[in-house]
């Protein structure tokens, strides 16, 4: 029983991480600029669409035709060779095969840039207008980003292999000196899981440990004290707006093997994310992530058969049920401050 | 009741005419064929229902979509169940989306502001998700709930023979193909319209536009505000209760994707584009998006191939190159930058935009204040 409980517990991280990592950069926005940005979902994925570009770029091919042999029907025998293979030989091979951990090198400066251009643009303007008008601001960016993507990439899903080595399960029961092969976990999802674990902590080193994130923090408790002590802090928010942006974008490109990446990939996660924000507290950065990774476990263990004979559907609509219960019996979410975002 | 002001009467006869007058009117715009005439009223009730609340009260939902496929599911259920006839068929879809708004409202309107808009979401996700799971029994999951022969109609086939052939939903015997039906539906947009206009003027409908300035201070009078909001809130699901039903009359096949976040997402594009809080906006709002949607969508490259032609050879492939984006497939593309466009420069929708020309030409020597500023929604 303990095993079958673990693996759902483990099943659930990976799900949770995701939820985490987005409903984090969510927060950090709200928290900083106080915007709700419906947009994020979007930026989610802008990053995995970085990883599908990366690699189509990585796997562009020369095409030869081979002068001397023909294929078994016949017809001349194409050469397909990478580019990148021909350039740097057994490196370009290694890099194809890690295409989506290092297209993280792309998708940092790409999503900084877009999310400092988004903050300056537009998002700027909206900081007086009221809550409805930043929804509807972000929602119809979120519609315009998803739609240039479906017109540059289509409809469809686009599947990324994950690197042979990360393909394939981690027996995580003998490491942890449980009898073999009981608890088997993909490594990928572990990969994902520590990941996300590292993001987590490093923003919240970041906050914590830097000047740059102390300056935040105090801006985010007294906005207008923080500017009257002389400090641009304008420009720290946008550079944080870039930050969740960054953050969230890397939360796409590591989710792409796992869920190939399609146009209204972003939306699907967006309005979870906020459900996940709402039950954490808006404006409560542990509690983004507390709640990110309780509500992926508690969907994991609504999806067991056994859960679902008893009361069927329930995996389908466990988050919402619990968002709802928080709401009613907390309604400031489980970490929740007094005054943020109360009637 | 009460006599009108004679401006609300004028304004309501306008309406009227304009409606019923509208297979004449469109005929140069080539919008003018049933099919396209019954989206616009369906659509122009779905959006007058969503304004009583977002347009008055500032609260923002997220998730109407959810009674508008519970009227279509309750419509088709009871052309299955008891009869053909559409008069049943949308006394039980309002009733049903009103109980099930009932439901929603009094446990979302426990919050407010952008709680209120995510809990909404959450609701309709949630109905979404197990109208495509759980509840396939009811709403025959991805397939779509549809009519077929051995329906039990248990009214239809007490009081009459069973009737031969495909079913289709009727009035009265009447069947409501082509221009019947868009005349059954205008009458429900006029008089959608008109309960919207007297629920604007009235003393409940100002206690809304109370709610939507100064939630603090209307509690501080000593007015409870949730009877009002909740009241808002059932009826304009109401409203989407009516016209999901209404689709379903034209077109009995009711599916999941009518409730998905998407579709929420478009009635408030309809409302935000014609004018929030206006009676006539968000009606023109819906109509113009439904035109676009049906224009744009069937533009393809060789339309935009002989509309580019008169440009030199380079410069109209890019021009088609370009365009294409935008047009078919690309509608949504479109949509998404035109409302990006409103919201920023617009927010007060179609209706502002013709305010201020409006102030433009008369231009009285007062001073230039702001006529209108933007009230706060509730939060």
């Amino acid at each position: 029983m303990f095993d079958v409980i673990f693996l759902q517990f483990l099943n659930g991280l990976d799900k949770g991480a995701a939820y985490a990592l987005i409903a984090l950069g969510l927060t950090l926005v709200f928290g900083t600029l106080g915007v709700v940005n419906f947009a994020h979902g979007a930026l989610f994925m802008l990053g995995a669409f970085c990883a599908v570009m990366f690699r189509q770029f990585l796997t562009m091919e020369t095409i030869t035709i081979d002068p001397e042999k023909l294929s078994p029907w016949g017809s001349p025998l194409e050469i397909r060779e990478p580019l990148v293979q021909a350039w740097f030989g057994d490196f370009g091979a290694v890099l194809v095969n890690y295409s989506v951990p290092a297209s993280i090198i792309i998708t940092i400066p790409i999503m900084l840039i877009v999310g400092i251009a988004l903050e300056r643009g537009i998002i700027k303007h909206f900081y007086k207008r009221p809550h409805a008008e930043q929804i509807l601001v972000t929602f119809g960016l979120a519609i315009v980003a998803q739609e240039l993507i479906k017109a540059f990439f289509g409809p469809n899903p686009i599947p990324q292999p994950m690197p042979t080595d990360l393909r394939g399960a981690a027996d995580i029961g003998a490491w942890l000196g449980m009898q073999a092969g009981v608890i088997t976990y993909p490594i990928w999802r572990l990969v994902y899981f520590l990941f996300s674990a590292a993001i987590i902590g490093a923003v919240f080193a970041f906050l914590q440990f830097t000047t740059f994130g102390m300056v935040v923090r105090a801006g985010m408790a007294d906005r207008e004290t923080v500017g009257l002590l002389g400090i641009n802090i304008d420009r720290r928010f946008t550079i944080m707006f870039g930050l969740a942006a960054v953050v969230a974008g890397m939360a796409g490109v590591m989710y792409t093997p796992l869920l190939p990446p399609n146009y209204h990939i972003g939306m699907d996660f967006l309005v979870l994310s906020f459900v996940v924000v709402v039950v954490g507290g808006m404006g409560s950065l542990p509690g983004a992530v507390a709640a990110g990774f309780l509500l992926g476990i508690l969907q994991s263990f609504a999806s067991m058969t056994q859960v679902k004979d008893l009361i069927p559907g329930i995996d389908q609509i466990i988050i919402y049920l619990v968002a709802v219960v928080i709401l009613l019996v907390r309604p400031r979410g489980l970490f929740g401050r007094r005054g943020v975002m109360e009637a | 009741m009460a006599a009108m002001p004679r401006n609300d009467l004028l304004l309501f006869l306008g309406f009227t005419l304009v409606v019923l007058a509208m297979p004449i009117w469109l005929q140069p715009f080539g919008a003018a064929y049933p099919d396209l005439l019954q989206r616009f009223m369906i659509f122009g009730i779905f959006a007058v229902g969503f304004n009583i609340l977002f347009g008055l009260t500032g609260y923002l939902s997220f998730g109407h979509a959810a009674f508008f496929g519970v009227g279509s599911y309750a419509a088709v259920w009871s052309f299955k169940l008891l009869s053909l006839d559409v008069i049943p068929a949308l006394i039980f879809a309002i009733v049903v989306s009103g109980v099930f708004a009932l439901v929603i409202g009094f446990i979302s309107l426990r919050r407010s502001g952008i709680y209120f808009s995510i809990l909404t979401l959450a609701f309709a996700q949630m109905s979404y998700n197990m109208a495509y799971s759980v509840l396939t029994p009811i709403t025959n999951g991805e397939t779509g709930l549809q009519l077929t022969l051995s329906d039990p109609r248990y009214l239809d086939r007490a009081i009459f023979e069973a009737v031969p052939g495909q079913p289709v939903p009727t009035l009265l015997g009447q069947s409501l193909g082509g221009f019947a039906g868009f005349y059954f539906c205008a009458g429900f947009l006029i008089i959608a319209f008109f309960i919207a206009q007297r629920i604007t003027g009235s003393p409940f409908g100002m206690m809304l536009k109370g709610i939507k300035t100064n939630q603090t201070r209307m509690h501080y009078t000593g007015f409870n505000t949730k009877p009002y909001t909740l009241a808002a809130f059932v009826i304009s699901g109401m409203y989407a209760g009516l016209a999901g039903a209404l689709l379903a009359v034209t077109d009995p096949l009711a599916g999941a994707e009518r409730m998905q976040w998407t579709a929420s997402g478009e009635v408030v594009l309809m409302t935000i584009l014609g004018g929030a809080g206006t009676l006539v906006g968000p009606v023109i709002g819906a109509w113009l998006i439904k035109y676009f949607e049906n224009i744009f969508s069937a533009i393809n490259d060789s339309i935009l191939r002989r509309f580019f032609d008169f440009l030199p050879d380079g410069v109209d492939s890019a021009m088609v190159t370009v365009a294409s984006k935008f047009v078919g497939e690309g509608w949504f593309l479109t949509l998404g930058l035109v409302f990006v466009i409103i919201v920023i420069f617009l927010p007060g929708g179609i209706m502002e935009g013709v305010r201020r020309i409006a102030h433009l030409f008369n231009r009285a020597p007062k001073a230039p204040g702001k006529a209108n500023p933007q009230p706060q929604p509730a939060e």
